[in-house]
């Protein structure tokens, strides 16, 4: 058992202009989860595209179960055993998740050649009944949650008889709860002799997943360990570089006045009665499960889809929002989500990017001055230390947390009292969510009022003021950071009644159900 | 945080020879060389200065719906109703002077039904989110034809003024007056899709109108901006079109749309949305006119020029496709 399965020896790939991966090693023993880290850009992605064959390595040796291998095209990293799964789900929404799971090698009649839709039913519920039984084969793709979309996509791995499954950040998309589901069916599978990879930004993943732990940073291999032998803080010098003196900035923390409030705010279908107020200075996080409405209520409070009814007022002043140009008009700004779909034109320039929201107000006459523009972007890129050459880089060229940084950028170039950060870590790594923090501390401490959304538990008590908690569309508890507990929050998050007539009683039930 | 080293970031535009000579716009440059040396070669008067700068005039008139279509399509999306738009703008003045009506204000009524269609194409469309663009143009394509045709029915309208011919026909020192128009549209439409915040917003829109509205951009107004200007600019071919042929029907500019799709698109304009430049389209236009020319020169039936032309617009689009595996590799290597 201890003889690798899969090993890589001094692989390398250069992309023009970019050393990716510099003389890496690489092993993986059968009935392991080998948790592979790194920040973005580190590596990782082109790494795992040599392990599926999607890219030649320039140098270097693959050896698979002991015997030298070339992989020539993700089909044939298939046929021999290796199965990915990515944090976007590649799946087809509209088919049967038994069609989905064998996409591509479907099970046929013998004398006949048709499609065997019985037995893929029977066999891709046996293959569901190992990971899920709750997950019904003939149901459609589009029906499940993503959680229970990438347990059918580990199913499908396994109905290749997959013995080496590479997990590319698999709970980037997922609540705690549903985390938690996935831990275990990646132990079962391990306790099963499959040889597991696992990527993932998240360290809680690592704390409890990995056997060992391999960090990459600028391409380089920078040790393996045996988990149990890491401290969270070597963990961190290894992806970095440097040590992260304290991820959270101390602040000292001035409330002014009352910047922004918002009363009994509804939408149908999406949350109702939300009531909550934020000062200048300070960090409002807002908190709850994925789907508890918190981006809805920001969606609405910025005017991409108005509130049915309510009041937002101003700085004292009730304001009538029904479009971000609007939003932006009263000094709220918003950080989407969705950076790449929302946040970005991926195809631009950065600076392009940067100055899009304050074209109206820079060039009051419509005429672009470029030069004028030039130097609002470089000072903007340069403000947030977007590590880039130049401003005339395109967007899709950086790491997530480069992106971030330009979105941000984007916000600051308008005059604004209020910012929604919208989910700002989601995605990034280490490095750049201590960045991201201490950038939102600065905001703080120049005066915006922050309304910060997210669902990790430690940057929500490790950043915010105050802490509105949302459950089920509805708004359950509203507290002062200094008072809160991790508990307190998670009971308001998934606990706590909503008052709604008949919810009462079977609402944790519900939760567990569709975590 | 002082352990953090500053990065320099360049905001000086970044200038290459291989950036610069690869543009789609050098061909057409080469082709448009070639069709003038083709039709000198066809006939040795081509050349002249008199009908050099003569010829334009005879295919000008659907050239001035190319540059807003030009921003219809860097939106994402297609006009196809401007040739009934055409039709019926053309209609209505000639009626309506017959009528009694005197001819500049026949022909502000001309630019006023024009714009009109193009801004119901752009409140259908803003207002009705979940109607596409190709169904509310072809609605309107199909109903904008269809008064024309009941205002006139199967017949023709004309007995305009003398002095009107002087908008297809007329010349100032040598120039035909049309060609001067031209000039001027594609100048002003130029520094509206390149110089100004409308055009950026035009470009932001075609490749992700999501984030465009996130960050502020008017989307709606955007639109409705666009299509108006595509009907404002249908009419105005309306006149010129009129002025040439002396009179009017309702069958006139039957398939224009296509035309000037193709030239936008031979352009180099993107129909992805997102990517184009003034000067391509404006190539298309003399490249397309010179080709029908010269085919008329060498007396070769109109279907053949069609040919030729349906050719050069798949040429365009390998020619894009080529360029944007180049792009890919340099994204890779920043």
């Amino acid at each position: 058992m201890h003889e690798p399965i899969l090993e890589l020896r001094n692989i390398s790939k250069a992309f023009p202009g970019v050393q990716a991966l510099d003389c890496v090693d690489f092993d993986l023993k059968p009935g392991e989860i080998h948790c592979l880290m790194g920040e973005n850009g580190a590596g990782k992605s082109t790494f795992i595209k040599i392990i599926t064959g999607v890219h030649a390595p320039d140098a270097g040796e693959i050896r698979l179960k002991g015997a030298p291998a070339v992989f020539r095209n993700p089909r044939e990293t298939q046929h021999r055993g290796i199965a990915a799964i990515y944090q976007h789900v590649t799946a087809y929404p509209h088919l049967t998740v038994s069609e989905n799971i064998f996409m591509g090698h479907e099970k046929v009649t013998r004398l006949t050649r048709r499609i065997d839709w019985s037995a893929m039913h029977t066999e891709a519920q046996a293959l569901l009944d190992r990971l899920d039984p709750s997950i019904d084969a003939r149901e459609r793709m589009g029906n499940l949650s993503v959680a229970r979309q990438q347990i059918v996509e580990i199913a499908k791995a396994l109905s290749t008889n997959a013995q080496i499954l590479i997990m590319d950040e698999p709970t980037a998309a997922l609540t705690h709860h549903e985390s938690d589901e996935l831990y275990r069916i990646t132990e079962d599978l391990r306790d099963a002799g499959v040889a597991v990879i696992f990527i993932s930004h998240r360290l809680e993943d690592t704390w409890r997943l990995a056997d060992r732990v391999t960090v990459f940073r600028d391409g380089r291999h920078i040790g393996t360990w045996p988990a149990p032998e890491l401290t969270q803080n070597d963990l961190v010098v290894a992806m970095v570089g440097r040590e992260i003196s304290q991820m959270f900035p101390k602040r000292n923390v001035h409330l002014g006045e009352e910047v922004l409030r918002v009363e009994n705010l509804s939408r149908t279908g999406f949350f109702r009665d939300i009531s909550f107020s934020v000062h200048t200075g300070e960090i409002l996080a807002l908190t709850g499960l994925v789907g508890a409405g918190r981006t809805e209520v920001c969606e609405s409070i910025y005017g991409v889809f108005p509130a049915d009814s309510g009041r937002i007022t101003v700085e004292g002043r009730e304001v009538s929002i029904t479009d971000p140009v609007e939003a932006l008009e009263v000094g709220i700004g918003c950080l989407p989500e969705d950076r790449q779909h929302e946040g970005l034109i991926l195809a631009w320039e950065i600076g392009r990017n940067i100055t899009l929201p304050s074209l109206q107000t820079l060039f009051r006459y419509g005429w672009v001055d470029e030069e004028k523009e030039r130097k609002l972007a470089g000072k903007l890129a340069a403000k947030l230390n977007v590590r880039a050459p130049s401003i005339f880089t395109r967007a899709e060229a950086l790491s997530g947390g480069n992106q971030q940084k330009v979105v941000v950028a984007k916000i600051l170039s308008r005059t604004l009292k209020v910012i929604i950060l919208d989910e700002p870590t989601k995605g990034v790594d280490v490095g750049a969510k201590a960045a991201i923090y201490e950038m939102i501390g600065e905001l703080a401490e120049k005066g915006y009022g922050i309304i910060f959304v997210s669902s990790e538990m430690p940057e929500v008590l490790g950043l915010s003021d105050r802490i509105v908690v949302m459950k089920q569309g509805r708004l359950t508890a509203q507290m002062d950071t200094a008072a809160a507990t991790q508990e307190k929050i998670l009971h308001a998050a998934m606990v706590a009644e909503t008052g709604g007539a008949g919810e009462t009683g079977q609402t944790s039930g519900a939760l567990h159900g569709k975590a | 945080m002082s352990d953090r080293q500053q990065i320099q970031i360049s905001i000086d535009r970044p200038w290459n020879w291989k950036d610069f000579f690869f543009q789609w716009e050098w061909m057409l440059v080469a082709i448009l060389l070639l069709v003038i040396i083709g039709n000198s070669m066809i006939s040795p008067w081509f050349l002249t200065w008199n009908t050099f700068i003569r010829t334009p005039a005879t295919f000008l008139d659907k050239a001035f719906i190319v540059f807003p279509m030009m921003f219809v399509i860097i939106l994402g999306k297609i006009d196809i109703s401007v040739g009934s738009t055409v039709a019926l703008s053309a209609v209505i003045m000639a009626v309506s002077y017959n009528l009694g009506l005197p001819m500049p204000l026949a022909m502000l009524l001309c630019l006023l039904v024009g714009t009109l269609g193009g801004a119901f194409n752009g409140f259908l469309l803003v207002r009705f989110k979940e109607l596409s663009f190709v169904i509310v143009t072809l609605s309107s394509m199909i109903i904008y034809r269809g008064i024309a045709y009941i205002i006139l029915g199967n017949q023709a309208s004309g007995g305009l003024p003398q002095w009107y011919s002087f908008l297809g026909w007329g010349e100032i020192a040598g120039i035909p007056f049309i060609l001067i128009c031209f000039v001027l549209a594609a100048t002003a439409f130029g520094i509206l899709l390149h110089r100004t915040t409308f055009g950026r917003a035009v470009f932001g829109m075609g490749h992700n109108p999501r984030t465009c509205r996130h960050s502020g951009v008017n989307t709606d107004r955007v639109i409705w901006v666009v299509f108006t200007l595509n009907g404002l600019m249908a009419a105005v071919t309306a006149l010129f079109l009129t002025s040439r042929m002396g009179s009017t029907r309702p069958n006139v500019a039957m398939g224009y749309e296509l035309e000037v799709i193709a030239m936008v698109a031979l352009g180099g304009v993107s129909t992805n949305g997102g990517i184009g430049r003034i000067g391509g389209p404006v190539l298309a236009v003399f490249i397309v006119g010179f080709l029908s020319y010269g085919m008329g020169l060498a007396n070769l039936q109109a279907p053949i020029v069609l040919v030729v032309i349906g050719a050069l617009l798949i040429l365009s689009v390998l020619a894009h496709r080529i360029r944007f595996v180049g792009k890919k590799k340099r994204n890779t290597a920043a």
